[in-house]
């Protein structure tokens, strides 16, 4: 804080807080390790702004003298560092935010240790980083981890870069020291496209040219740290752009009102602008910006609104409102960088849930094309991407979104994967372009076969044979048994009577000949629909054992669940809900099971239901807990 | 081109992490500790929404020991601005009146509090709790993830947390599994004051000086809110100018000597005397309780 503002602090404290409620924010990134000064720079970042408390300070004065590094001086590096007595807890590195600022900007810093789980960290980091202050050691120059740094903010499409060439206390404040690293990083930069690079001498532990230019540099005449951090426009780009608004609620208090709830991510809206609905591509009008404060006039990129429209179009939330004239793509096919931040590795063909803007879909991942060495930059071979692996791999999802690449918005071509079964995030990903169809010839990379239709779906293909006397409840019971996996997401298909004797079957009869030959349809059905990936409930009174027997061996081990609802004859009788036991019984009808016809009970089902026992909304139960137990849904 | 101000900024983005939340949970519930960050929270919540109220009722885990003014304050709020308020106390506290005097700090924190609030959320089911923690609060906080994911016994795996890309949290949980969500994460106490300052935000009166009856104990100025408190023979309470930097159970919490009786004389204040916020709290200083076994354990 200079002597200005806090005389202004001391005498004026309305108009300080004037000055202070105009201030912008800047979000950076610092790379580097702790060998470079980084701690030692953030420290003294907090510190040189005055926002390390009386009392944060003392205990940095007695932590000084007892473990610091610097002898009799401040080392600011405690400050920050946390992180030792974090390894000992066994808690994982990662990202840590602070905050710092001055009459101009607040700032907010995330910190990445240097070592460990690496690029996973600097990613997460620099997702939101405007800003990127990657340090060097004056000594060493630009280094492989500097190249490393460099990269993973380029890729992230960060495209504001400080050099800080630290520890220049140690080279005697050298000018051609100095020099020779920025030339050195400008020629490696413009190879990989980072745009505006701004390069300062530093010394973090000194304090040269944090605030104040140097006298140990006078022939230093550019910026020092903080002014040009407190100076550096970033918000143009966003702000330039066609308007982007990803829809994250509906908003709804009364019949009359219909608002969409958002962040803008890009652009700007006026009331009385054309606005496209995506995927869905219907146009409407701005009616109103309406917010908390009142309606506005406009909105910017960056501000939180709720949008009325003047027509009645359908939107709901993951849907993006956008300019009418420059609506962003919309695909379900596109190439991507993925940057793997999971143990378990990427598995091609498994399906993951991927989070784009406020849109959820299914997304399955072909073999990467190949991965980064992010040290050399150097393209390989892979089946797979590991844990803080960067590749690039097709992406296949199960509904269209709309998106701009990555590099016009980080908003809106920026996804994390999520695992369905953990609910854990399991990577990052950029979108560039989307596939066209002549494209996608390589898609067939992976066989098109049972497992991969069972992946897709994730879940185990199988039948679930109920056979019983009629009226035992069998499609009662299946009728629940589907309801329920439907609601856990499970794709199912119910086969009985009345959907396969009205089509299919309906050349055939209730002779013992016209029985068989309807079991042996249903099963071969069922086996097709069970290679299609499916969860099949067959529920068929399936008499005999060896029609059954037949449909097991369609099916290899473990497809084939036979559930025997068993009710005794009297029961189902007294309850013939249809009326056919009663048909039966005056000889109306004819082959009817259990009264002229047999029934074979099941020797060894899988699942064996006594409805006299229990309801049919336990015995679905027992259905669904057996598939849980063999694997079969998770 | 219009550059949004700082509080702009981070209004916007508290706001887009509740919407989030609340899209895509089933019971959310915010709570409400009656202090200024719950005050700024709610305010957020208020705009997230606007023109619909919140859309999630208001939870505040109550010990009973909490100042006078500061249950006025949150029952008048709440009436103002018609929103659903659940107060929680803990049953087994209440029977064996759990106390800061008899039970000391830790004893009473973790009853009333922790397992308060573990009692609580399970009692209602919510599945997404908002809390207004910021990680500039101490250094354990500041890599806290603004969307944290809770077990079914409420417990903190520091291994299992997520990483957050850009504007997108993964909100999804497994059966059982509840979310915290802290919108106040990028705000520093210095934000939280310009901004309540900026928006003429209400806050608890105790935040401004006044001559308040108080005691010393142990460095610390206690303020005799109730007959409830246990006198030393010695001990005479006094009236003196003092106002409290934040807010808990009166009997631990620490009031400073103040003539600021106003917002702008409490933020000069603040810059010109930097002491740190959670200075005033006793229960930071229990020596076993560093903050990281306190969330494992299921505190905010």
């Amino acid at each position: 804080m200079s002597h200005a503002a806090t005389d202004l602090l001391a005498t004026d404290i309305d108009a300080y807080l004037q000055l202070h409620e105009r201030k912008t924010m800047l979000r950076f990134i610092t790379c580097g390790s702790v060998d470079d000064g980084k701690s030692t720079l953030i420290g003294r970042l907090l510190y040189d702004s005055k926002l390390v408390f009386e009392d944060h300070l003392m205990a940095l004065e007695a932590d000084s003298k007892k473990v610091g590094t610097q002898g009799e001086d401040l080392d600011f590096a405690l400050l920050v560092d946390g992180l030792a007595a974090e390894r000992e807890q066994g808690i994982t590195i990662d990202v840590a935010y602070r905050f710092f600022s001055t009459e101009r900007r607040k700032f907010v810093v995330a910190d990445t240790p240097g070592h460990e789980q690496y690029t996973r960290n600097m990613v997460t980091g620099a997702s939101t980083a405007e800003l990127a202050v990657i340090l060097v050691d004056a000594r060493s120059g630009v280094l492989t981890q500097t190249r490393r740094h460099s990269y993973l903010v380029a890729l992230l499409g960060i495209k504001h870069v400080v050099l800080a060439v630290n520890k220049l206390d140690l080279v005697d404040y050298s000018q051609t020291v100095f020099e020779a690293v920025e030339a050195d990083y400008r020629t490696f930069a413009a190879d990989i496209g980072l745009g505006d690079i701004t390069c300062i001498p530093l010394s973090a532990l000194k304090g040269d040219n944090i605030t104040e230019l140097s006298a140990h540099t006078p022939w230093y005449q550019g910026p020092t740290l903080i002014g040009h951090l407190e100076t550096v426009e970033v918000e143009d780009d966003i702000q330039d752009g066609p308007f982007r608004l990803p829809v994250q609620w509906v908003n709804r208090p009364n019949l009359d009102f219909r608002g969409f709830s958002g962040q803008i991510v890009a652009g700007s809206v006026r009331p009385g602008d054309r606005v496209t609905v995506l995927p869905s591509g219907r146009e409407s009008t701005v009616a109103g910006i309406v917010t908390a404060d009142g309606d506005l006039d406009e909105a910017v990129a960056g501000q939180s609104i709720t949008v009325t429209l003047t027509d009645e179009v359908d939107v709901s939330r993951g849907d993006v409102l956008a300019a009418a004239s420059e609506p962003p793509a919309v695909a379900d096919q596109f190439e991507a960088h993925i940057i793997w931040m999971d143990e378990q590795e990427m598995l091609p063909g498994r399906p993951y849930l991927m989070k784009i803007g406020t849109r959820i879909v299914g997304a399955t991942l072909a073999h990467p094309k190949y991965k980064i060495n992010v040290n050399t930059l150097d393209h390989t071979a892979a089946k797979t991407l590991e844990l803080n692996e960067i590749g690039v791999a097709n992406i296949n999802l199960d509904r269209p979104v709309p998106f701009d690449p990555y590099e016009q918005n980080r908003y809106m071509g920026g996804f994390i994967l999520i695992d369905r079964f953990t609910n854990g995030t399991v990577a990052a990903g950029l979108l560039h372009f989307a596939l066209r169809r002549a494209d996608n010839v390589h898609w067939q990379a992976i066989e098109v076969n049972k497992e991969a239709h069972a992946r897709l779906k994730g879940q185990g293909p199988c039948v679930v044979w109920l056979t019983g006397l009629s009226g035992a409840g069998k499609s009662t019971i299946a009728n629940i048994v589907e309801r329920k996996l439907h609601e856990m997401g499970r794709h199912t298909y119910l086969l009985d009577g009345d959907n396969v004797r009205h089509g299919l079957n309906r050349d055939l009869g209730f002779t013992d000949v016209d029985r068989v030959e309807n079991i042996r349809r249903v099963a071969e059905v069922a086996g097709l629909m069970v290679d299609a990936g499916l969860i099949v409930l067959a529920s068929f009174i399936s008499p005999f054992r060896a029609e059954r027997e037949m449909a097991r061996q369609r099916l290899e081990e473990g497809e084939f669940v036979e559930v025997f609802v068993n009710t005794p004859l009297a029961t189902a009788e007294e309850r013939d809900r249809k009326g056919l036991y009663a048909k039966a019984r005056r000889g109306e009808l004819a082959n009817f099971t259990g009264i002229d016809s047999a029934y074979e009970a099941p020797l060894d089902p899988e699942i064996r239901i006594e409805t006299s026992q229990i309801s049919a909304e336990q015995a679905a139960d027992v259905i669904i807990d057996y598939l849980r137990a063999a694997r079969r849904i998770l | 081109m219009k550059m949004l101000t700082h509080l702009q900024s981070l209004e916007a983005e508290s706001i887009q992490i509740m919407r989030e939340a609340v899209s895509e949970s089933e019971r959310p519930v915010m709570l409400y500790s009656v202090g200024k960050d719950s005050s700024v929270m709610l305010h957020l919540a208020v705009k997230a929404f606007y023109p619909s109220k919140p859309p999630f009722p208001l939870l505040h885990v109550d010990t009973t020991w909490k100042f006078r003014e500061m249950y006025e304050f949150r029952d008048k709020l709440v009436t103002e601005l018609g929103l659903d308020l659940l107060i929680y106390q803990n049953p087994e506290c209440i029977e064996l009146g759990i106390n800061p005097f008899t039970h000391g700090s830790a004893v009473h924190t973790d009853m009333w509090k922790t397992q308060g609030l573990k009692q609580a959320l399970d009692k209602y089911g919510f599945d997404a709790a908002f809390g207004g923690a910021r990680r500039d609060e101490e250094k354990a906080r500041a890599k806290e993830r603004v969307f944290s994911v809770r077990s079914a016994q409420h417990r903190w795996d520091p291994k299992q947390q997520r990483p957050e890309l850009w504007h997108l949290y993964n909100v999804r949980r497994s059966a059982g599994e509840s979310i915290r969500v802290f919108p106040l994460s990028n705000w520093t106490e210095l934000d939280v004051w310009q901004y309540i300052h900026h928006e003429e935000i209400p806050i608890v009166p105790l935040y401004f000086a006044a001559p308040r009856p108080v005691v010393e104990r142990d460095g610390a100025l206690i303020m005799v809110d109730d007959d409830r408190m246990p006198l030393e023979p010695n001990e005479v309470p006094v009236d003196r100018s003092v106002r409290f930097r934040t807010l808990g159970c009166y009997p631990l919490t620490g009031a400073v000597e103040s003539d600021a009786d106003t917002l702008t004389g409490i933020i000069q204040e603040m810059l010109l005397t930097t002491s740190s916020e959670r200075q005033g709290r006793v229960i930071d200083h229990d020596s076993s309780s560093s903050m990281e076994k306190k969330k494992q354990e299921g505190y905010f």
